[in-house]
């Protein structure tokens, strides 16, 4: 007799709704599901498996400090206008945008409440996909920008972030008052994760409202630890530890288009081959990896390199690729 | 938490108890559920003590309880006809929510049928270490008899997960070489099987009579925890102790430390789905 080698856990992930459309009061045309798994990462077999969703990346402001091919490969993006480029990355068939407030940081144009709402609402009414709002990662800043983001956005139920262990409490509290989800961040470490979960509940934040951002490594650049941290984690959340069982939210692009092997043009290395290949290759490549410790949300940035997510992602998932 | 606690006071023994089973008064046993669900509890005791012989009061008694909440239950009587009636009852109020057989011992007499009804009513089974002979005092007699009863449930179909071996506690106060022999017979069982059986203790027997029933209590709980013991009949009420308990589980590390663990559990099970 061959045993049954069937799992089956105690505990289930979270599912975090994001955006709203007309009927929850919102303005989206559609909505978004994450999380929600009751087993391991495609085991479909065993139980109910996730579809993972890919966000691609905005910018308040013009990324200058991007690498000039990325910069080429959204030519047809218009990336001094957020509301022009959020418009291209829902064509190109992004789940989610994510505008990333990058002018606000303190040493990179200092913007204020001002311009990101400004900013928020210009995506906000140029996609009909949910919004992803990441901060500066400057708590001080962060907690001068999101009061305002946060309530200009009110209705949409958005992704707002991110928390720490050190700076929650802004976030928290105007996420509770305008309905808004929350990423908390946590470097590499199962039990700050944890933690930063804990006191987000604390202040009466919903356990079931949170998304875990354990950080992320560019393949090559530290990706297994954070793997084993997510699927530690995981598996904690499936035997019923519910303050660790939040999707994961994966920040690929920012990691990606930062190391070498995307960064290195062809004529400086020849050995490493085309660039326009190897670049979004390596990016979708890194997300596959993350796809298997249980990602959830990936928040990409380049056009070639979510084709090849979304394309592995239904293979995953035994779905026909989309076209 | 992936240790199983059984709350132990819907026991007739206890004075309020014992007098709701016998004037049939829901309330009491209502709240006894409830307030075991709410601390953490999963799954509810349900033994008469000496408030009654009669089956059907103990009919009653588990329809009340499974009434009460969504947590699974464990019916702790000792004749096989109390077994067949509670089960019936049970399987009519909760359905197919799991139930616990407690308890079998290894006696030829009383196993065959119990775990032929194990089988029957899809139930789990907790087995005693003790026969015709008695309660063994040696570690080897309580293996021995552990072994028998692992082995036979297996025999009968029961999958693996589904029993629970018990080496049998006895009080600190009367005979204070057997906790000893207790943990060192936990160790042993844990080597029947790979994964190890569940093992299970009526924690409380071994602070009988005592004056500091707590501390020893919850001493002993986590000194089996680390010896294997990954089941027990006790007080959920008492929080020291599932604090304790808690922290054992992080110990060893069968769950993910973090600076507001406690915190967090204490909250959780407020929550609890059971509740």
């Amino acid at each position: 007799m061959i045993p049954e080698t069937k799992k089956t856990w105690a505990g289930k992930c979270h599912t975090v709704t994001l955006g709203a459309t007309a009927a929850e009061g919102g303005s989206r045309t559609s909505l978004v599901k994450i999380g929600g798994a009751s087993t391991l990462p495609f085991l479909h077999f065993e139980g109910t498996v996730s579809e993972p969703k890919v966000a691609l990346e905005v910018w308040d402001i013009y990324p200058e400090e991007w690498p000039e091919l990325l910069k080429q490969s959204l030519a047809d993006a218009d990336l001094r206008d957020p509301a022009k480029w959020a418009a291209r990355c829902q064509d190109y068939g992004a789940d989610l945008v994510c505008l990333r407030l990058a002018g606000c940081h303190p040493e990179r144009g200092n913007r204020g409440p001002a311009d990101a709402v400004a900013a928020a609402k210009a995506v906000l009414q140029a996609v009909g996909v949910p919004l992803v709002v990441w901060g500066t990662g400057n708590a001080d800043k962060d907690n001068e920008i999101f009061p305002a983001v946060a309530e200009a956005l009110a209705g949409e139920n958005c992704l707002l972030g991110t928390i720490t262990e050190d700076n929650y409490k802004t976030l928290v509290a105007v996420c509770t008052a305008y309905k808004h989800k929350l990423i908390a961040e946590s470097p590499c470490d199962v039990n700050m994760a944890k933690q930063v979960n804990i006191l987000a509940t604390d202040m009466g934040f919903p356990a079931e409202d949170l998304v875990i951002y354990p950080t992320s490594g560019a393949l090559g650049y530290g990706l297994e630890y954070i793997y084993s941290v997510m699927e530690r984690a995981r598996l904690a959340g499936l035997k019923g530890d519910r303050m660790l069982a939040q999707p994961f939210l994966c920040d690929i692009g920012i990691e990606v288009w930062g190391v070498k092997e995307a960064k290195v043009s062809e004529e400086e290395v020849p050995e490493w081959g085309s660039q326009a290949c190897r670049a979004p290759m390596w990016e979708a490549s890194t997300v596959a990896a993350y796809l298997q410790s249980g990602a959830d949300l990936v928040i990409l940035r380049h056009p070639q390199a979510i084709r090849s997510v979304k394309a592995t992602i239904a293979s995953l998932m035994g779905t026909p690729a989309q076209a | 938490m992936g240790i199983i606690l059984i709350g132990e006071r819907i026991n007739g023994s206890f004075k309020d108890v014992g007098r709701a089973i016998q004037e049939k008064t829901k309330d009491v046993i209502r709240d006894r559920a409830c307030k075991q669900a709410k601390a953490g509890a999963h799954y509810l005791d349900v033994n008469m003590g000496a408030a009654s012989r009669d089956v059907q009061d103990y009919a009653w008694l588990v329809k009340t309880v499974a009434e009460s909440t969504h947590l699974p239950l464990s019916l702790d009587c000792n004749k096989i006809e109390h077994f067949k009636v509670g089960l019936e009852a049970y399987r009519e109020v909760a359905g197919d929510r799991p139930v616990l057989i407690n308890s079998t011992t290894a006696e030829d007499s009383k196993l065959g049928p119990l775990l032929e009804m194990a089988v029957q009513y899809d139930a789990s089974i907790l087995g005693v270490v003790m026969d015709e002979r008695g309660s063994p005092q040696d570690v080897d007699r309580r293996v021995e008899l552990g072994a028998k009863i692992f082995g036979a449930a297996l025999e009968a179909g029961i999958p693996q997960d589904r029993i629970i071996l018990d080496p049998i506690v006895m009080p600190v106060k009367f005979m204070q070489d057997q906790p000893k022999n207790v943990l060192a017979a936990i160790q042993q069982l844990t080597m029947l099987s790979d994964p190890a059986p569940h093992i299970s203790i009526g924690l409380s027997n071994v602070a009988s009579k005592t004056e500091e029933r707590k501390l020893i209590n919850r001493t002993f709980m986590v000194m089996a925890m680390a010896m294997g013991l990954d089941c027990a009949i006790l007080d959920v009420s008492d929080a020291d102790l599932m604090a304790s308990v808690l922290t054992a589980e992080l110990l060893m590390n069968k769950e993910i430390y973090s600076d507001g663990y406690l915190k967090a559990y204490q909250k959780v099970i407020g929550l609890a789905p059971g509740a």
